[in-house]
């Protein structure tokens, strides 16, 4: 297994990465308002479509560093198209990302299945929530809030981030381009 | 410099099951002006990509061999340039100079001397701004040209344009033409592929011809080329001068009007318009880049809220306002990239998604999908994937799509952009057929031919400062 | 309605125009020891250090605002977060808001997270706001040895950023076109979402694979190791921007330990 980045693996990770970070611009049009800071349930429940890009990048590229960047560089770009986190993303993006890639380094960058994306997904979502739970929702009750707030968002995660992405990934094979990729090719023959 | 031997070339993609090219010989001498022509599915794209260098050794399969200068071209890529048909994906700095400077980083030219020869190919290209000048502010054809220019920088021996002017309307086209004309030197070895054939034989003093499915068909100056093969090329879809399509103009007058705009308009975008399209009738609304017509497009369909002016289409007030079902009933758009509007994964379930939302029984709704199917020859496609058809299947399966639910008016976006002959003599044919069934068609285009095979009446929209 | 990235325009001013990475590298060293506390005063100073050095950098007030005010939204959340969850209710009772009681406690840490978000955010905003990309990623090439292949796949990617948002609204209106509209449902409108955003993205990875084509047709892959068109130079004025980023944030920091009004996040 190759793990050398050819162009089209960095060119591709990075236009998922942009074209979530236009993603998310629409997504904040559809719900705007303070509704996104509201941790329960409206932000808990839905957070797993910010993790997406980490585990989609993984799957098609299956290179090291491919849930990394993705989701890295998706965040920036959300912070450059303006998102009422803004700037704090920097700082959050990449400890999320860096949970994900940990799980698909675990497993030597060889297993791309629904098993260790849900996992990868998980570990995404417990990062990102804990990270909240303290940077934010510091001051407010474990009991009643920052818990279920992990719970729920670890969750969401697991089912859009992972098995969200696994699905997406399989419908974008399907389209046929991602032919030039591992992940693409495993469809039949046309 | 620039010298080009194929030997029983071939080149099968990973999977497809046929191959994209088979069996081509081929001498190309250093100098020489050769315009690749071939019927769609030829191999022209896959064979120019061979000779950049550019296909991967990680998927796909060849045979025989191909040398640039006695070296494989993944070797000799320092020597040849190539510029593709879209402008949008070839440029990758934001600002001009920045994206012409690109390909002399890469390869390691001394900091030094990058601006000057950046300065150069700019100049070579006839590029009329500066090196700060954004690359988004930039119109396709001067992008194209700055495209040229990032190539022409790295100064190659063997020049590959694989349909420049393919995403380009007509002075686009002409934009690049002539800086094409105007970087040629005597030790450039040029080969093109254009569809436009009449235009691109200005540049050319040789055509060879692929045959599809292995070999090379026929080699020599255009004249000779032309004599002997130029009708079957015409059939099989080449634009060969001198094979002018028959006009298919209105026999009866045009009927009732179906869209009537008065002063519409959209701010910043499309300075008051006035017209009426009527049944029976073919609309073109022309006219430059930037005039607004695709904005006139998508606001006639009821796609948009003019900003000011009004549209009448019937009951129910402005279109705009109707609910998508009814929209789809009574007024149908079809995009100028028709990858816009596929939401199924199935080219039946596309058919079958406007009849079943209009509430179709079941039944009707097979009948229609099978109707369509066989009209539009995609009877074979019926279960595949729509991202995955070809250019010319793919529109038509757009157009399906709009038909299946009936609507009396029909508006198209661009609809013969980047057809092939065949395609495009089917389409004009489709749409004759539709006009004198009683539809009413618009259609925004800048195909001159187009207009003057079935246009019944032109709108033009002018460009304003 | 339309996207818009956000611009940056180029300024003379003195802390404008040092290094990229040194500007972002400041800001980072700068806000992220303010995550630390929830207190309201370590904020304060640092909102005030911020806004002090803003002319420095040549930003206008009035610019600062305009891309400041989304934080509104997400300050707005987190208070309303505090009042319905908050941990402890100490002090006097000012309101109640139903089964909610909004004491002065409850207040100053609303306070605090509401002057936290601002102050965490602003020098990011800032540094976009005077910070050209394509500078950006020459000077973590240049100066940090970030690797150049991704920095310019990058690069190339966030230049469609503005095609792939007109992409958006095309696909949006094609759906109309084919009949398909949300209404009101939530779940219809998440439907027709979804169906949107993955036609964006393969749209998205179809350019994606010419660009890359392209790329290396000009080289990109050529293994040769790069030169640079555009110099960036990291000097001892951005040095010292980075120093003083931290030392100022210490200073807010530790003011607040001396007054004993630090409130750390973990315990």
């Amino acid at each position: 297994m190759n793990h050398r980045w050819r162009t089209i693996d960095i060119v591709i990770a990075s236009i998922l990465a942009v074209a979530f970070g236009v993603i998310f611009w629409a997504w904040g049009l559809l719900w705007n308002g303070p509704a996104d800071a509201i941790p329960l349930p409206g932000r808990a429940i839905l957070y797993g479509v910010w993790l997406v890009p980490a585990v989609l990048g993984a799957l098609v590229i299956r290179k090291p560093g491919a849930a990394f960047y993705t989701l890295t560089l998706a965040a920036l770009v959300s912070v450059a198209l303006g998102t009422s986190w803004g700037w704090t993303l920097v700082l959050q993006g990449p400890l999320e990302a860096a949970a994900a890639e940990l799980i698909f380094a675990v497993f030597a960058y060889k297993v791309w299945n629904l098993p260790v994306a849900l996992a990868a997904a998980a570990a995404a979502g417990i990062a990102a929530s804990v990270y909240d739970a303290f940077v934010w929702y510091g001051g407010t009750s474990w009991a009643t809030l920052r818990l279920p707030y992990i719970a729920i968002t670890t969750v969401s995660a697991v089912l859009v981030a992972g098995l969200g992405s696994i699905l997406l990934a399989r419908a974008l094979a399907q389209t046929g381009v991602l032919d030039r990729f591992a992940s693409g090719r495993e469809r039949a023959a046309v | 410099m620039g010298e080009v031997v194929l030997r029983g070339f071939g080149w099968r993609h990973a999977g497809r099951k046929a191959w994209a090219v088979r069996g081509v010989d081929l001498r190309i001498a250093h100098g020489e002006r050769v315009l690749l022509l071939g019927p769609s599915g030829a191999g022209k794209s896959t064979l120019l990509a061979a000779l950049a260098g550019l296909l991967p050794d990680d998927s796909g399969e060849s045979s025989g061999t191909v040398e640039i200068d006695g070296l494989d071209p993944r070797k000799a890529r320092e020597q040849v340039g190539i510029v593709f048909q879209d402008p949008q994906t070839q440029l990758v700095m934001s600002r001009s100079g920045d994206d012409v400077a690109f390909g002399l980083e890469n390869r390691g030219v001394p900091a030094a001397e990058i601006w000057p020869r950046v300065d150069e190919a700019l100049h070579r290209v006839g590029f009329g701004y500066g090196r700060d000048r954004p690359t988004a502010a930039l119109s396709g054809g001067e992008q194209q040209r700055l495209a040229l220019a990032g190539t022409l920088a790295l100064r190659p021996g063997l020049l590959l344009l694989d349909e420049p002017t393919a995403n380009l309307d007509p002075a686009g086209a002409a934009l690049i033409r002539s800086a094409i004309a105007r970087a040629l030197d005597d030790d450039t070895t040029l080969i093109i592929v254009e569809h436009r054939v009449a235009e691109a034989l200005t540049l050319v003093d040789r055509v060879v011809v692929l045959e599809p499915g292995g070999g090379v068909r026929a080699d020599g100056p255009p004249g000779a080329v032309f004599a002997a093969h130029g009708d079957r090329l015409a059939d099989e879809g080449v634009w060969v001068p001198g094979h002018a399509v028959a006009a298919r103009k209105a026999v009866t007058g045009p009927g009732a009007p179906l869209v009537r705009a008065d002063a519409v308009s959209l701010r910043h975008r499309l300075p008051p318009a006035t017209l009426t399209a009527r049944a029976g009738e073919v609309l073109a609304v022309t006219g430059p880049n930037g005039a607004g017509k695709s904005t006139l497009a998508l606001l006639l369909g009821g796609l948009l809220k003019p900003t000011s002016g009004t549209i009448d289409a019937g009951a129910g007030g402005a279109p705009y306002r109707w609910r998508a079902v009814d929209l789809t009933t009574r007024i149908g758009s079809v995009f100028q990239d028709p990858e816009h509007q596929f939401v199924t994964n199935r080219v039946a379930d596309e058919l079958a998604l406007g009849p079943r939302r209009i509430g179709r029984s079941e039944a009707e709704v097979s009948r229609i999908v099978e109707e369509l199917l066989q009209r539009l020859r995609l009877a074979k496609l019926a279960g595949a994937n729509p991202h995955t058809l070809s250019g010319g299947e793919a529109r038509r399966l757009s157009v399906a799509t709009a038909l299946a639910t009936a609507p009396r008016l029909l508006i198209l976006d661009e609809p013969t952009f980047g057809q092939d002959r065949r395609t495009w003599i089917e389409l004009v044919e489709l749409l004759a057929r539709l006009r004198d069934d009683g539809h009413g068609i618009i259609a925004v285009t800048h195909d001159a031919d187009f207009v003057a095979t079935v246009a019944d009446s032109v709108h033009r929209l002018e460009r304003t400062a | 309605m339309t996207l818009t990235v956000a611009t940056f325009e180029a300024s003379t001013a003195p802390l404008a125009r040092r290094n990229p990475v040194a500007k972002l590298a400041a800001a980072l060293l700068f806000s992220a020891p303010l995550i630390a506390t929830l207190d309201p005063l370590t904020p304060t100073i640092a909102l005030a250090i911020e806004l002090a050095v803003l002319p420095l950098f040549g930003v206008r007030y009035g610019t600062l605002f305009r891309r400041a005010w989304p934080l509104v939204l997400a300050a707005a959340g987190i208070v309303i977060t505090l009042v319905l969850f908050a941990a402890e209710r100490t002090g006097a009772t000012v309101a109640t808001l139903g089964p909610f009681e909004v004491t002065t406690g409850v207040l100053i840490t609303a306070l605090g997270m509401v002057l936290r978000v601002f102050a965490i955010a602003l020098p990011g905003i800032i540094v976009f706001a005077t910070t050209d990309p394509t500078d950006l990623a020459d000077a973590l090439v240049q100066n940090v040895r970030a690797p150049a292949r991704f920095a310019i796949g990058a690069l190339a990617a966030f230049r469609l950023v503005p095609l792939l948002g007109q992409e958006w609204q095309m696909l949006s209106l094609a759906r109309r076109a084919r009949g398909i509209d949300a209404g009101r449902s939530p779940v219809a409108r998440v439907k027709l979402f979804v169906s949107t955003a993955f036609a964006l993205l393969v749209g998205a990875i179809r350019r994606g694979t010419r660009l890359a084509v392209a790329m290396d047709a000009r080289g990109f892959d050529a293994g040769t190791p790069r030169t640079y068109a555009r110099r960036q130079v990291f000097g001892r004025a951005d040095a010292a921007l980075m120093i003083g980023a931290t030392l100022l944030s210490a200073a807010a920091l530790t003011t607040s330990v001396l007054t004993g009004l630090f409130r750390p996040i973990i315990g």
